[in-house]
């Protein structure tokens, strides 16, 4: 284990040095700053700070996507659009990893996952070409308001286990929301779902945000899965997980047609986050998550107000 | 209550080709990458004029670079910067591509609904991907 501490204390340095680089573009006129400096500073510095920020989403249980774009919007001299086009693709790698693994052990449905696909990501291209035709400042109070509204949510959300659903609804009977999973302990769990019709619905919103933002969109899927329709957490975590892989596709492409997406950065922003992913899995065994999750939470609500703050002008 | 629970074989498929294709597309993503920044295919954007244009808005990073919209990168695959645009096209196709093998196997199944989903969701992922819907941008 003391490996594992001597990689992430150095990446952590890295990561360090990146944010103060960041702020300093920001302090100064960032313009002038980013031609000062050699180009392959800002690949390499974001490939170390991704590398980090993908450990942290591992041990505080959320996804790269949500904590990238505020981060690095915020920190890096990057403009929104391009922060966004990378985002998506970041949430988008991620999600796509992990889909096999989720769907061949029953942890992520694919009876469930379909109609809500379908709902998400027709509304995240709206979405992205919404937050694409928006003023830079509008798009950046509206992340910043959501952003705050998330590590709200992290704080506050109690998420049950294994709800309760007294019976299944008509429409998710007919769509067939229901399945099995078999737990560790060899116990297996079956599971329907209820109040499909406002839980489809809430997926207009969220997929909206997701195109818009480029996000990803795991903070909202799982309590709207979860808490609303009574899916078992581990499904719900499972599924929301595959179901970004279809989300930030669609999303994906409308930010990719538009010239969005820069190589440069976004190659090392997906590899980064997707190997610190590997280290964050293999440290979760030993780590407290819990004291992590609220320094996530703290970071997110930091990055929050500072999107805020750029997006009105302060 | 403990019994063996079976995993629906159009999951199993959708789950191999995801796993395959992913791991694919991330590998030729980071060969075309070490190309490109060490210069071995010269890019269409210059590496030191990408990070002067990186803090302004898409629209003027387009209009000043010369970067194409839509598929127009396909024509600029012998640069060593749009060449990165092949892995990365093929981990958005991917979906697509998973998508394609769910309707036959429900067909089959004759599971109507879920053959009209899957339809429609490749529907929906083809028009994104076509480029046909455009915006203004800013």
């Amino acid at each position: 284990m003391g490996g594992w501490r001597r990689w992430l204390l150095v990446a952590g340095v890295m990561a360090a040095w990146a944010a103060t680089q960041g702020a300093e573009c920001f302090a100064a006129e960032c313009a002038e700053t980013t031609a000062a400096t050699p180009w392959w500073v800002w690949p390499l510095v974001l490939f170390f700070f991704c590398f980090v920020l993908g450990i942290i989403a591992v041990l505080a249980g959320v996804g790269g996507g949500v904590l990238y774009v505020p981060l690095v919007s915020g920190f890096f001299p990057f403009h929104l659009d391009f922060v966004r086009g990378a985002g998506l693709l970041v949430a988008l790698a991620g999600a796509l990893a992990a889909g096999p693994g989720l769907l061949r052990r029953n942890l992520a449905s694919l009876r469930l996952a379909l109609p809500v696909a379908v709902i998400a990501s027709s509304c995240a291209i709206l979405g992205a070409f919404v937050g694409l035709a928006l003023p830079t400042n509008v798009v950046q109070i509206c992340l910043g308001g959501t952003i705050v509204f998330i590590a709200l949510l992290l704080l506050t959300s109690k998420n049950v286990e294994r709800p309760q659903v007294p019976r299944q609804d008509p429409l998710s009977m007919a769509l067939g929301m229901s399945g099995a999973y078999q737990e560790y302990t060899g116990e297996t769990v079956e599971w329907k779902t209820h109040r499909t019709l406002p839980g489809l619905l809430l997926f207009i919103l969220i997929g909206v945000m997701a195109g818009m933002f480029g996000l990803g969109a795991g903070w909202a899927n799982v309590p709207v899965l979860n808490l609303l329709m009574g899916v078992p957490l581990k499904i719900a975590v499972g599924t929301s997980k595959f179901l970004l892989s279809i989300t930030d596709t669609s999303a994906a492409w409308v930010y990719l047609n538009q010239g969005c997406v820069i190589p440069l950065m976004a190659i090392p922003s997906i590899v980064g986050l997707m190997l610190g992913s590997f280290v964050g899995v293999r440290i979760l065994a030993v780590a407290k998550p819990k004291m992590i999750r609220y320094l996530v939470i703290g970071v997110l609500l930091f990055a929050g107000l500072r999107s805020l703050w750029k997006g009105l002008g302060l | 209550m403990s019994q063996e629970i079976e995993t629906p074989r159009e999951q199993i498929l959708y789950a191999n080709i995801l796993f395959y294709g992913c791991w694919l597309g991330i590998f030729v993503m980071i060969v075309t990458y070490f190309l490109y920044v060490f210069g071995l295919l010269e890019p269409h954007v210059p590496l030191q004029r990408i990070s002067q244009c990186w803090a302004e808005p898409v629209g003027k990073y387009v209009e000043g670079s010369g970067i194409p919209l839509g598929w127009g990168w396909v024509a600029l695959l012998g640069k060593g910067d749009f060449l990165n645009f092949v892995g990365i096209v093929f981990l958005a196709g991917l979906t697509v591509l998973c998508f394609l093998t769910l309707v036959p196997a429900y067909v089959a199944q004759k599971r109507w609904i879920f053959a009209a989903i899957a339809t429609i969701e490749v529907l929906v992922l083809i028009l994104a991907a076509s480029g046909i819907l455009a915006t203004g941008g800013h």
